[in-house]
């Protein structure tokens, strides 16, 4: 394993939606090295040969009918958002 | 003596005698709450209007009930949603969520069952931490020394049951959030087996280790609370559907003849579990022993790596999850943001806090491309040996026994600095969500330095909540612990 870089913290931060600041991005980089370092600890193990878990249970393609059926009311799942216009969502321009 | 000392049981009594009243009962909640909250700080929002109301019109309907929890005030985790109530998840960025459109599915099982709602209470922000301290509000304190954390990340489900404040409450446990607070608050915690509780409508934080479960004063409360949230739900494709079964007919049943595990791991040095629990646990094991049951030494040789796998598998589901928090549809909205980005990033910035934001940044990256076979699927190959540890030790015992957590309650502020000090806390709990097994803390005992609580853990096999209950009915019953209280003033 590696250790993170602070411009790798920033591409993260991208990729996760977060502004960072400069001062934040120093910070950061420390705490994962510190978290993934720790995380180091399972390369004890050797797990060539053993499955992921995917499941704790053994459940498999649970399964329901494909039915149309009454649910939340358009004004109503309106009510939550910052800003609405002709009964939408409204947010800030896409396109520069 | 107070309302607040009455079990489920004799509350009903009462009830039907009509020497007390539905409303009596929300009253002395809110009662205490005013008398004690300011100290305890476990509730986020209440609902005292409506409960009242409701208290009212479930007096009228006292003679026809038959319901167990009928007219019991309750205390809701802020992570559950509620119809029409404020659910924060005591996150800035949900501070406005005023208007939930739809009640989770345990909220409505439990007004199917007359329940009363008091309020919603307290956590650490999206359920990531393990002392309170990440709620973004206040940090909700330990009714048995305000300078000590109640746990987290239900602290503030904990602290209001053993401060008498409801008589019971429902959390929700990912790497020990039900069980560590309870261990701390001196309270009884069950983290139900994965898929035995609908998580629909709780806010999911790591999908494949949540469950929500119940938080009461005694071990009987506690299974009757459980059976009325359990079942298989349509809304949740990970709930299963097992045969129903009475969480309580197997309660009084004792220990004679239970062999009982104790992993040489839970109380070891390397774990950080200090003396006095570790003294506790061995005095409980006696206590099973003399009740007939047989306890021997086992080994879960892959728990050293639980904590690591845990924070890699929940960060990386937690940051899939927590993208939904986009200032779209609800939350509070960055208002300096020009372009979609821009809004997108600034409102996760400003309305996520600092745990939080790590966890969502170290799942990210665990997730990425190049990094993810290293980190994420190690892992979850990690965790099929934790869950095998299980699987073996179970095949020749009816139940694990060791400490909740390794140490009582710590002073707030005192491991805020590091990380990954706070992680250690719940080296004795993620090993049971990692499996997906069920577990309970009970209380076993009181720091004699700090007058503290401390719990015992009991685990069980999959969907064996019954023996979990069985083995921590006959402890309770045989000690005293659960009798003490917390001295805060208001009911007595």
């Amino acid at each position: 394993m590696s250790e993170i870089s602070k411009d790798q913290v920033k591409h993260v931060a991208h990729l996760a939606r977060l502004a960072i600041t400069d001062e934040d991005a120093e910070q950061m980089t420390k705490d994962l090295g510190d978290i993934i370092h720790y995380a180091e600890l399972l390369n004890e193990l050797d797990t060539t040969d053993v499955e992921p878990t995917t499941h704790v249970l053994d459940l498999k393609n649970v399964m329901r009918k494909d039915e149309p059926r009454k649910w939340i009311e358009r004004e109503d799942a309106l009510n939550n958002a910052p800003d609405t216009k002709n009964a939408q969502f409204r947010v800030p321009s896409i396109l520069e | 003596m107070s309302v607040f000392d009455y079990t489920l049981k004799e509350l009903q009594e009462k009830l039907h005698n009509k020497e007390i009243t539905v409303t009596d009962l929300v009253k002395a909640s809110y009662q205490q709450i005013e008398d004690v909250d300011e100290q305890v700080k476990a509730f986020i929002t209440l609902d005292k209007e409506a409960a009242l109301e409701k208290a009212n019109q479930l007096d009228q309907e006292i003679d026809q009930a038959t319901n167990p929890l009928f007219g019991i005030p309750i205390g809701i985790k802020d992570n559950i949603v509620t119809k029409g109530l404020r659910t924060t998840c005591a996150s800035q960025l949900l501070d406005n969520f005023n208007d939930p459109l739809y009640d989770a599915t345990v909220v409505q099982k439990l007004k199917n069952e007359k329940t009363v709602t008091i309020g919603k209470l307290n956590m650490d922000e999206f359920a990531m931490g393990s002392s309170n301290e990440n709620s973004s509000y206040y940090t909700t304190r330990n009714p048995w020394n305000t300078d000590y954390v109640p746990g987290g990340s239900s602290g503030g489900s904990a602290a209001a049951v053993a401060a008498r404040e409801v008589f019971f409450s429902l959390g929700s446990d990912t790497g020990g959030s039900i069980r560590e607070p309870a261990s701390y608050c001196g309270v009884v915690g069950l983290k139900p087996t994965y898929g035995l509780v609908s998580r629909f409508g709780l806010v999911a934080f790591a999908s494949s280790l949540d469950q929500i479960g119940p938080i009461t004063k005694s071990v009987e409360d506690n299974a009757h609370l459980l059976q009325a949230i359990v079942g298989s739900d349509e809304m949740d494709s990970t709930s299963v559907d097992v045969e129903r079964v009475d969480y309580t007919e197997k309660l009084k049943n004792g220990v004679k003849g239970m062999k009982i595990a104790v992993p040489k791991e839970y109380l070891s040095d390397q774990e950080g579990v200090n003396e006095e629990v570790r003294q506790s646990v061995k005095d409980a094991l006696k206590v099973f022993e003399d009740l007939g049951a047989t306890c021997e030494e086992v080994s879960l040789p892959h728990s050293k790596y639980a904590v690591a796998a845990y924070y890699l598998i929940a960060s990386s589901e937690a940051s899939a999850n927590l993208a939904r928090f986009d200032g779209v549809r609800y939350g509070v909205r960055s208002e300096n943001a020009t372009n979609m980005i821009d809004m997108f990033k600034m409102t996760r910035s400003e309305g996520f806090g600092e745990e939080v934001k790590r966890r969502i940044m170290l799942g990210t990256f665990a997730l990425s491309s190049g990094y993810y076979d290293a980190y994420y699927k190690k892992a979850q190959k990690v965790r099929t040996l934790i869950k095998q540890d299980f699987d073996k030790v179970f095949e020749d015992y009816d139940v694990v026994v060791g400490p909740t957590a390794p140490t009582t309650a710590f002073k707030v502020g005192e491991k805020t600095d590091d990380p990954l000090t706070m992680y250690a806390n719940d080296v004795l709990t993620i090993p049971v969500n990692l499996a997906g097994v069920p577990g309970i803390s009970v209380p076993c005992g009181f720091s004699e330095e700090t007058g503290l609580p401390f719990g015992l853990q009991i685990i069980g096999k999959h969907f064996d909540e019954q023996t979990i209950y069985q083995a921590a009915y006959a402890y309770e019953q045989a000690t005293d612990h659960h009798k003490k209280q917390p001295s805060l003033g208001g009911a007595k």
